[in-house]
């Protein structure tokens, strides 16, 4: 074996070995470094003592703490659900939802609750100010489908639309040309009649004979001016707020394939003070009727 | 004592050996409990094995590697048991070969988005990510629409995954296939069968396509079913802190 | 390849084993044709027919070595199959960076970087691709390479098995071949840093015990009476990495022709079978290999000793220990019972020492020789590398302990710490070494370029710490507004707020990794003229004399 030598720039003995041309210093452990590994095993060994760590046949050292995050939790939401409850609690007393709009203090409470909640389950659906998509109601405007009255958007939120719930909102507006109730050509002269509704340019014959199926087979749901109907859902088309659109194509689409959008039910999701809260929030998005 | 070291120094097989049992304990000591300790699942009622349609939707999200973004794991935390729900269990994913709790969330947690949103958004969402939420980063996934699925694949996957533990019965292998085609069916013969298999599974056609089972509908039903099977009625938090 | 297809690569064995890879390779080719034509599925008859390729293509090699007739000379070290594995590492590192650059671009620019009917280049896919790119091709390749190297030089012995090291290094590059199309085509297991699919790691398997053959048998063979440290390092890497791929990897296919399969294991039990695997893959591949790499390196190119003989032997094992009990510390706060994740923790803090005395010994060895960081690039870069490795694990301890886990886990601070670790220490250290190695293995007196090599250094270094920063900053602020309450009690932000607000720092990420990339092109074109025999003029115009050799 190589013998031990000094090395020079630093004064240290070699171990002697040499491979490739590298030798080793034979310079003893950092006395920092050993000390603060001493350290860390010595706290580990302590926080064995206070936490569940080590396994056994039957089961674990549970450790004097008896820690659990699950009962932590518990015991965090507890005392989150404590310091809301002075105002929540409110919200589940008030006789109707209206009190709570007179009430300055609890109304901007709720209305950050309301938005809170939103953020995470409402808007990737009607977008981050309730401004809808195609096919999702905005919410920010007045013109409601089922109704903008508190109760009534309580109710929709609660139980969802044709949400597949019990309470659901349910009425649909059928397939009338995919299900063959009526002709193609009655299609494109009631796409005619409905752009006339909201004062839009028409073919003025066309329009004159939708008319009539108009009043027989829509004016039991949108109302014989098709001002619409929020006891069955049936929208307005008179103004100029569409679900899906108000072109020709899309109106054509319409009424081929019928529609019936799916708002989910929240009652299983979400408390009742929240579904309150979030109700008196999306009132106060479109003004409430 | 180092000097005793020149000993597996100069032995290239003791020194392997001696490597192979050093790193062996620690994986020993951790992992093998986990199969006999009792507290480690819950018990709880209501899990059970996916359908073969759930399953090919998970075939889908294992493929396209939403894991990547998506946990599906929500921890004991009070934030995120407000924002996502009750926290997850270990019985919820004692079905899931392999598990998909993730290590990343650059898109929301997924354990309970089951029942959270609708199948036509899902179906939007899942083709259009920014067309239903502006500031997504979530990759589009249009090629899933209309690609029609092969029913008899189903067998395969359930008798695999009964190779693994699940406990897939006969009449479910056998019926495997046309139970396949039966979820996105709610007028099919073998309904009530279906039902009495799965129960609580969702049967509706989950793509907007009735004409064919489609990865669309695959995905969406498994998405569907996310984090709703457990009964949390009949669940005694206590009983299972561990 | 074929500039750097061997002259010399020559077998210390007889014609005895020709035959018997001969056989094998046409066995293997017949599996691979039958498979193709019953395949499942076209994802597995195209793997099939990839195999078939390959196994086409090493009859064609078998045939022109026998042919050449190259004569075996015992004496020599076997250094093609260390070239060829620097060519490699430096064309797949490219790829993988690049690829980093791409899914980077993606969560910065969705709107301009994803294509909705091209499945194969959507995130999920890509992501994976990356990963295994970075961490199998780039580092795997640096790390077979540089231990066929090491052990060589170090037990003055030539690699063991004859054409063994060759199979090795062709075997490996299939099974890139294989996982990277894979993931391409939606063919993955979801496990992180295990996703390639039962067949391909079945032949893994194959190629890394042989591997471990080579490595053992040319250790068993040496001329030193002791083994080098470096060597107990690559030989923990090697052994280990064993144990964890074969462990984590047990499914059960649902056809010996199909690409699926499904994990032994479910729920919980998986999750933690998965991250003992994942942390040991870290601790094993990234760690304990590249240390292996540093203990050669570093004490070669600064040309003074190792700083302690007794710190190497107790980091070495204390290491190894305790890396393995790490791992429940990917899983804090989830539905693994709590003991397990106490466990982790409290192991990852004893981790803390016996990781930073590889730090120190490497550091420490420059005692005596610290004036050459000025002077020389490629040491700098090295040592940077251990700085990057100490602080990755520092950080990693800390991140370890659950109260700080519970903010960092799921956000991009995570991602921070995996780059610090992977462009700093893992790259850093890659690149010195095959700085080193390109003049030493095609006999250059210098590199091409020094002051490329500065270029690279700089400029990958403004490209780390952007990556970096920009990810601590977006993983903490992130963690923070998830659990932000408002002053009602209620939370602050939706969760599509926090995306939103991560955008600025994902255009930061992505310009850094771009700087890294730019890095890497500048040191392959300066290897490229390394190995070509030129040197810069302008550098060495004072000193004619350093005339490119032959
Ligand atoms: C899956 C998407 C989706 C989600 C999530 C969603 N909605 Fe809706 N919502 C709809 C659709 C679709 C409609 C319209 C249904 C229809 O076509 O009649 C609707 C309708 C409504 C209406 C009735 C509008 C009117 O004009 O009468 C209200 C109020 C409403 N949603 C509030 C909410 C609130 C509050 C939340 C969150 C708790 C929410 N929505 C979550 C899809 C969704
Ligand atoms: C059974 C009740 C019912 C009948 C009959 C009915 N509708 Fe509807 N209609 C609805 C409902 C409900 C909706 C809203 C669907 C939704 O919210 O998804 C609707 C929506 C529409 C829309 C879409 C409005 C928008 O904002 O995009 C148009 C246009 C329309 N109906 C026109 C007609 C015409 C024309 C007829 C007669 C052929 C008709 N409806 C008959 C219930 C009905
Ligand atoms: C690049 C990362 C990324 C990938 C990959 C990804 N997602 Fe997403 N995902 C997101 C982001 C970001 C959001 C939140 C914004 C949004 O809703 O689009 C999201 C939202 C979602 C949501 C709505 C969750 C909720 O509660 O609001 C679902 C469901 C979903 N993704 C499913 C999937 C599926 C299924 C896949 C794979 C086929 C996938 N994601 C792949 C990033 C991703
Ligand atoms: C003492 C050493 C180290 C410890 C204790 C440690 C600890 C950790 C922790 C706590 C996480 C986060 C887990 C989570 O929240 O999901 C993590 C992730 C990670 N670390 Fe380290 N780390 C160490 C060193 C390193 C080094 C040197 C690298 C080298 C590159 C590295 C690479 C990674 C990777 C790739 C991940 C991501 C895993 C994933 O989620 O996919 N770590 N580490
Ligand atoms: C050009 C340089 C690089 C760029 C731009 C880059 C970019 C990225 C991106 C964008 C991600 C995904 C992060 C996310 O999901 O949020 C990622 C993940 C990852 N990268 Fe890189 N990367 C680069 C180099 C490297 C290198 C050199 C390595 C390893 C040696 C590496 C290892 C990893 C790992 C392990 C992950 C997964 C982390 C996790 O799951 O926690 N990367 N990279
Ligand atoms: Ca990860
Ligand atoms: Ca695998
Ligand atoms: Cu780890």
């Amino acid at each position: 074996m190589a013998e031990k030598e000094i090395d020079q720039p630093t004064g240290v003995e070699t171990t002697g070995h040499e491979w490739d041309g590298i030798k080793e210093l034979n310079n003893p452990l950092p006395r920092w470094w050993v000390i603060v590994f001493y350290i860390s095993i010595i706290w580990s060994v302590i926080y064995w003592v206070f936490m569940p760590s080590w396994p056994g046949i039957n089961g674990y050292l549970k450790g004097v703490r008896n820690h659990t995050e699950r009962a932590n939790v518990e015991a965090s939401m507890a005392e989150l659900a404590a310091a809301r409850s002075d105002q929540m609690s409110r919200l589940l007393a008030v006789d109707n939802l209206g009190e709570i709009e007179n009430d300055p203090e609890l109304l901007q409470y709720t209305l950050k609750a309301g938005e809170s909640i939103f953020g995470d389950n409402c808007a990737t659906c009607h977008g981050a100010g309730g401004q809808g998509f195609k096919g999702y109601p905005a919410l920010v405007d007045d013109a409601w489908l089922w109704g903008g009255s508190l109760e009534d958007i309580q109710q929709t939120i609660r139980y969802g639309i044709r949400s597949g719930h019990p309470d659901a909102r349910l009425n649909t507006m059928q397939a009338f040309g995919r299900d063959g109730i009526l002709s193609s050509s009655q299609i494109s002269d009631l796409v005619e009649y409905v752009t006339s509704l909201s004062g839009r340019e028409a073919d003025e014959a066309a329009a004159a004979r939708g008319a009539q199926t108009f009043a027989q087979t829509c004016a039991t749901c949108h109302g014989p001016e098709g001002r619409g109907d929020p006891a069955q859902g049936a929208p307005n088309l008179t103004d100029h707020i569409w679900l899906y659109g108000g072109d020709k194509i899309t109106l054509q689409e319409t009424l081929y394939q019928g529609r019936g959008g799916v708002m989910p039910a929240w009652s299983d999701r979400l408390s009742e003070e929240q579904i309150a809260a979030l109700a008196v929030y999306v009132h106060s998005l479109g003004g409430g009727e | 004592m180092l000097d005793r070291h020149e000993f597996l120094e100069k032995r290239g097989l003791v020194l392997t050996v001696a490597i192979l049992i050093v790193v062996a304990i620690g994986g020993i000591v951790e992992i093998a409990p986990l199969f006999y300790l009792e507290s480690t699942i819950e018990k709880v009622k209501g899990v059970r094995p996916y359908t073969p349609l759930e399953l090919a939707g998970r075939n889908i999200y294992v493929r396209e590697g939403c894991y990547v973004c998506h946990s599906q794991m929500v921890r004991p935390l009070r934030d995120e048991v407000e924002r996502y729900g009750h926290y997850s269990l270990a019985a919820e994913s004692m079905y899931d070969h392999p598990f998909q709790w993730g290590s990343k969330r650059s898109g929301p947690d997924l354990a309970r988005v089951g029942g959270k949103y609708s199948d036509a958004w899902h179906k939007q969402h899942l083709i259009d990510p920014r067309s239903v939420v502006p500031e997504s980063i979530m990759p589009p996934y249009a090629f899933l629409e209309g690609k029609v699925m092969e029913a008899e694949d189903a067998e395969g996957w359930l008798k695999a995954n009964r190779a693994v533990g699940v406990p897939y019965t006969d009449e479910m292998i056998e019926n495997a296939a046309s139970d396949f085609s039966t979820q996105t069916d709610p007028f099919a013969d073998d309904y009530d069968g279906f039902v009495a298999r799965y129960p609580n599974a969702v049967v509706r056609d989950f793509d907007g396509d009735p004409r064919h089972v489609t990865e669309m509908d695959a995905l969406i039903a498994y998405l569907q079913v996310l984090g709703t099977m457990v009964d949390f009625e009949t669940y005694e938090p206590e009983e299972n802190y561990r | 390849m074929t500039s750097v297809t061997p002259r010399t690569a020559t077998a210390t064995t007889g014609g005895g084993d020709i035959p018997f890879i001969a056989a094998a390779l046409g066995v293997g080719l017949l599996l691979a044709l039958f498979v193709a034509a019953r395949a499942a599925d076209p994802l597995m008859s195209a793997h099939a027919f990839i195999f078939a390729a390959a196994f086409v293509g090493g009859g064609f090699a078998l045939v022109h070595h026998v042919s050449s007739g190259a004569k075996a000379d015992p004496t020599a070290y076997e250094f093609g199959v260390v070239k060829a594995g620097v060519f490699a590492s430096v064309f797949w590192g490219l790829a993988g960076f690049l690829v980093g650059v791409v899914i980077a671009a993606q969560l910065a620019f969705p709107n301009i970087f994803y294509f909705p009917e091209l499945g194969w280049t959507n995130f999920g896919r890509l992501r994976p691709l990356h990963t295994s790119a970075v961490i199998f091709a780039f580092g795997g390749n640096v790390l077979i390479a540089t231990s066929f190297y090491v052990v060589q030089r170090t037990s003055r012995a030539k690699l063991w098995g004859g054409l063994a090291p060759w199979f090795v290094f062709w075997g490996y590059q299939l099974f890139i071949v294989i996982a990277a199309t894979g993931y391409l085509m939606g063919v993955t297991q979801s496990r992180e840093y295990a996703e390639p699919e039962w067949y391909a790691d079945l032949w893994l398997t194959l190629v890394w015990v042989v591997y471990l053959l080579v490595f053992l048998g040319t250790i068993l063979k040496r001329k030193e009476p002791h083994i080098y440290v470096a060597n107990w390092f690559y030989l923990a890497f090697i052994v280990t990495i064993a144990m964890l791929h074969i462990v984590n990897n047990l499914a059960i296919p649902v056809s010996l022709t199909g690409v699926k399969s499904y994990s032994l294991f479910a729920g919980v039990q998986d999750a933690l079978t998965q991250w003992w695997y994942g942390h040991n893959a870290v601790g094993f591949f990234l760690t304990a290999g590249f240390l292996a790499i540093m203990y050669y390196f570093i004490p070669k190119q600064a040309d003074r000793p190792v700083y302690s003989y007794r710190l190497s032997i107790i980091h070495f094992w204390a290491l190894i220990f305790i890396y393995i009990w790490a791992g429940p510390h990917h899983l804090h706060y989830t539905a693994l019972p709590e003991w397990a994740q106490t466990l982790g923790m409290t192991f990852s803090i004893m981790l803390w020492m016996p990781s930073w005395g590889g730090m120190i010994n490497g550091l420490m060895t420059l005692s005596g020789a610290w004036d050459k960081l000025r002077t020389d690039p490629v040491l700098r870069m090295m040592v940077v590398s251990v700085a990057f490795y100490g602080m990755s694990t520092f950080e990693g301890p800390l991140m370890s302990v659950r109260a700080v886990n519970s903010l960092s886990h799921y956000t991009d601070w995570t991602i921070g710490h995996v780059h610090s670790g992977a462009l700093g220490w893992v790259g850093y250290i890659s690149f010195g070494a095959l700085y080193c190695l390109t003049p030493w293995l095609w006999k250059r007196k210098s590199l091409y370029s020094n002051q490329l090599v500065e270029w690279h250094f700089w400029i990958s270094t403004i490209g780390i710490l952007l990556y970096i920063t920009s990810m601590w900053v977006s993983g903490i602020m992130q963690g923070l507004m998830w659990r932000a309450y408002d002053a009602f009690g209620f939370l602050e932000y939706s969760f599509v707020e926090t995306v939103e607000a991560m955008h600025p720092y994902y255009i930061i990420r992505m310009s850094g990794g771009l700087l890294f990339l730019t890095g890497a092109l500048i040191m392959a074109y300066n290897l490229w003229r390394t190995a070509k025999g030129d040197v810069r003029e302008k550098e060495f115009a004072a000193s004619p004399a350093l005339a490119p050799a032959e």
